[in-house]
């Protein structure tokens, strides 16, 4: 498909919106907006694929649109092309997805309106070849994913995300506005053909990547800029928290890296080490979070926060290989990264997708008040399981390829001549090692807690399994996780050429190595079969199945003595998720968080019951927040009094800026 | 020959801001008007002289408005106003003259810096009329800013204009429409600044802008 058709789709899909709009009378709306957001979407990720893997020549075009002497410029190449699919597939599976979940909404009318613009604008930024197009787009995003955001605002803190949400994505359309302002230059030149072809200097190069890492960062989650994403990922349904969280973060990764590696001209050699430290900084904090919270889907927005920050590292480890000449290098940990972000796009939207159902099944996201789950939901619970084991980065999913692509671009450090990048880059492994560990405790905590064991609440006993079309789409997602698990070889084929184009080199071919193989540096040095890991694991786990049904089935057993630790029948006997993550919570507070707990035990013969209390502080809050807010509330206070001044105040006032700028003229020239 | 024209537009320019001086230094309101019509029958011979340097007839209308508006028609209305509002003649200053004075002439001194500087290399006719328009401007705004009765404060705010049309005239090619525009904008301006001075002088029986930061129960 043509940039002109991928426009007209867009169009469609922003005509969508009014459209439900004007249609709220018609029955079955949901299902007609939802499912032509799919077919535009499925029309959108074919074409996008099929450009990718053609390797189509960028094109471009302009519309004369939006601000009169500039146009509106649109191109597409390699890097929109990977993101316009990833974008778009996310969001055909999430429309779908909500073919099935979109039934059980009460607020359909503050959705529909909103969801279609939303993924159009994704689109929008990801096409877009000059700094109002983006801009207009970015705000877009944000205004609509806010809507959405707030389309249960009644409901407990959802308001207050709401709230954080909008000033957070105020601040990065503002950093960003200024870095575009930065690279426009002089002549305030807002095409992104002439911002590339005027680099700024090295300095301003450098209060660009600054600015980039907040504006992008905060939409992604970097550390400290999180704050919003775990209140309002969760806070919007399940299908638009699986499109902000897997796809929206995507789309600002997309933004950081069309200005650091794209307009921003050539690298310095420092650029990595704030991106890499951020990123190892976000990583482990996004995962520490998300093992101490009991919200299933704030869960999986600080694990998003998590992936981000690995995301981040990957990038800068990039970076530091291309300034140091390191060429393949610089591709292996760029196409880690790419994949990463489409794994994570895959496996974060069929975890929202699953949490989406247990909601529906149970209308409980409390992982306290679950349980037993697989019992009910078998193949919601499958589903689960493969998300779960691919965000673990357990092999033969997905997620172990492109983190293990990572700690093998990490392993290649030492052959770096920068102090700085070879003392770095180990410290940031080990962070990385560390988060990707809890990773694990995280998502086994997760799934263990609300689907094993035996239901701890009324609403979990009577869940039941969901419906065809949520079962569609996260069985279409988890087949994907297994599929590009097991084939990575094809998938880092297909990025090389965005690779190329963003670090200008690219790792050797992958499927030249037989047996669906992948050696990233050498065959010698390391190499990784999916297939055959699968193969192994399947045939070891069915072999291991028949021996213990042929040889133990056959027994004769005598139940019950002491019913294998299972004497009461109590649910609230099984370990609880606080119980779960109380080593890592006791272990880690006071170092991005402060945990309290209180006991509180009657003493013998007081017949009141015991009490344990558990409140988790994070400290970015305190340390970051908390002081601006009061800054700007004392800087307030102050300028409230210029509100009250006399009409000749006023007027001195302006006689006195005058002055003074005239004053600093007459001085400064 | 080239010389005297700039001679005489350099003192015409000159006049310009030194009857801004004046104005700065009346303590009585008729007196004030009066002056005020002084400067802008001097602002009309400076505009009138560039309009013969220049050849730019279109100048001379500009001329003509400066006679006519400024030196004849506001003054009059002034002067009724004042007459019918029957406030006490005196002007209320907040500071007093001397500072004011010499706040004045450091204000012309950095135009004069700031412009000649800024304008290096434009046509020296250019350059002297816009260091003096800038210089009246700013002494317009000083008298706005340091007098608390209305009426002198209508007065800095037209004489402010005074130097606009200054600067117009001497930059070439402003568009006549442009200064019709900006002469009708003034007129309005007095119209309702005039209904304004009314009303506050129903009120508080004064045109001194003190009594109403005095109503709002402020501290001088």
């Amino acid at each position: 498909m043509t940039l002109a058709g991928d426009l007209v789709a867009i169009g469609g899909l922003l005509a969508l919106g009014p459209a439900a709009l004007t249609l709220s009378r018609v029955r079955h709306l949901s299902s007609l907006i939802y499912g032509g957001v799919f077919l535009i979407c499925l029309l959108l990720t074919g074409g996008a694929l099929r450009g990718l893997l053609a390797g189509a020549a960028p094109e471009a075009l302009t519309l004369p649109l939006g601000l009169p002497w500039l146009g509106a410029h649109f191109r597409i190449d390699a890097l929109s092309g990977f993101f316009l699919a990833v974008v778009n597939f996310a969001a055909a599976a999430a429309s779908f997805y909500a073919l099935g979940y979109g039934r059980h909404e009460k607020a359909q009318s503050r959705i529909l309106p909103f969801f279609p613009p939303f993924v159009a604008a994704m689109n929008l930024v990801v096409l877009a070849d000059d700094a109002y197009v983006f801009l207009l787009s970015w705000e877009l995003m944000s205004l609509a994913s806010w809507a959405l955001v707030m389309a249960h605002h009644r409901e407990g803190d959802n308001a207050r995300a709401g709230y954080v949400y909008i000033l957070m994505a105020t601040l990065g359309t503002f950093a960003l506005l200024l870095a575009y302002g930065l690279l426009g230059g002089a002549d305030g030149d807002l095409s992104f053909s002439g911002m590339r072809g005027h680099p700024p200097s090295a300095a301003v190069a450098g209060a660009v990547l600054a600015l980039a890492l907040i504006g992008a960062g905060s939409k992604a989650g970097l550390t400290p800029l999180h704050i919003w994403l775990p209140l309002a990922h969760p806070a919007a349904p399940s299908h638009i928290s699986a499109l902000m969280s897997g796809v929206m973060t995507k789309v600002a990764i997309y933004g950081f890296l069309r200005i650091v590696f794209d307009l921003l001209g050539p690298a310095a050699w420092w650029w990595g080490v704030p991106m890499m430290a951020t990123g190892a900084a976000t990583a482990v904090v996004g995962v520490l979070f998300a093992l101490l919270h009991n919200d299933l889907k704030r869960v999986l927005a600080y694990s998003t926060i998590e992936n981000i920050g690995v995301i981040f590292i990957a990038l800068g480890l990039s970076l530091a290989f291309e300034t140091n000449g390191q060429g393949t290098a610089a591709a292996l940990a760029m196409t880690a990264a790419l994949f990463h972000m489409l794994n994570h796009s895959l496996f974060k939207s069929l975890l929202f997708f699953g949490s989406g159902a247990v909601l529906t099944a149970t209308d409980e996201r409390d992982m306290g008040r679950l349980g037993g789950l697989l019992n009910a939901m078998p193949l919601s619970g499958l589903f689960m399981l493969v998300g779960a084991g691919a965000i673990s980065a357990l092999p033969p999913l997905n997620g172990f390829a492109s983190e293990w692509l990572i700690f093998q671009a990490i392993l290649l450090s030492p052959s770096l001549p920068s102090w700085t990048l070879k003392l770095e880059i180990p410290a940031v492994g080990a962070l990385l090692a560390l988060a990707a560990a809890l990773a694990g405790a995280c998502f086994v905590r997760l799934f263990g807690v609300s689907f094993l064991g035996r239901p701890r609440g009324e609403a979990a006993r009577r869940a039941k399994e969901v419906d065809r079309f949520m079962l569609g789409a996260m069985g279409a997602l988890a087949a994907l996780c297994l599929v590009a698990g097991v084939l990575p070889g094809y998938v880092i084929d297909a990025l090389s050429p965005i690779v190329h184009l963003l670090v200008g080199a690219r790792m050797a071919p992958q499927t030249d190595l037989g047996w669906l193989a992948i050696a990233p540096v050498a065959e010698s040095r390391s190499s990784y079969d999916g297939m055959l890991v699968f193969l192994f694991i399947a045939s070891s786990a069915l072999l291991a199945a028949a021996v213990i049904h042929r040889l133990a089935s056959d027994a004769t057993r005598i139940a019950p003595a002491w019913d294998c630790g299972f004497p009461d029948s109590n649910p609230a006997t099984q370990y609880t998720p606080e119980s779960f993550a109380q080593p890592i919570r006791r272990v880690f507070t006071g170092f991005v968080f402060r945990a309290r707990e209180k006991v509180d035990m009657p003493a013998p013969g007081d017949p009141r019951p015991a009490h344990f209390g558990l409140s988790i502080q994070d400290l970015v809050w305190d340390f970051v927040y908390r002081p601006v807010t009061r800054g700007v509330q004392a800087g307030a206070d102050r300028l409230n009094r210029l509100q009250f001044l006399t009409i000749r105040q006023y007027l001195s006032l302006v006689f006195g800026a005058l002055v003074l700028l005239l004053l600093a003229l007459a001085i400064w020239t | 020959m080239d010389r005297l024209y700039f001679d005489i537009a350099h003192l015409l320019a000159g006049g310009l801001v030194l009857t801004s001086f004046m104005l700065l230094y009346q303590d009585r309101l008729y007196a004030l008007l009066n002056t005020y019509a002084l400067q802008a029958l001097v602002l009309a011979l400076a505009v009138g002289w560039q309009a013969h340097i220049q050849h730019a007839a279109h100048l001379y209308i500009t001329a003509a408005i400066a006679v006519i508006f400024k030196a004849l028609v506001i003054p009059f209305a002034l002067h009724r106003m004042v007459a019918q509002l029957g406030v006490h003649r005196e002007v209320e200053s907040v500071v007093s003259l001397v500072p004011t004075m010499l706040a004045g002439i450091a204000l012309v001194a950095l135009s004069m810096v700031v412009m000649l500087r800024v304008t290096e290399g434009a046509d020296p006719l250019a350059r002297e009329d816009l260091a003096f328009a800038l210089s009246v401007i700013l002494l317009g705004l000083l008298m706005m800013v340091t007098r608390s009765n209305a009426v002198s404060q209508v007065v800095g705010f037209m004489s402010l204009e005074n130097g606009l049309i200054l600067a117009a005239a001497a930059a070439k090619g402003m568009p006549l429409v442009v200064e019709i525009s900006v002469a009708f904008s003034v007129l309005i301006a007095l119209i309702v600044i005039g209904i304004f001075l009314f009303r506050i002088r129903e009120r508080f029986d004064t045109v001194d802008l003190q009594a109403l930061d005095d109503f709002r129960g402020e501290r001088r």
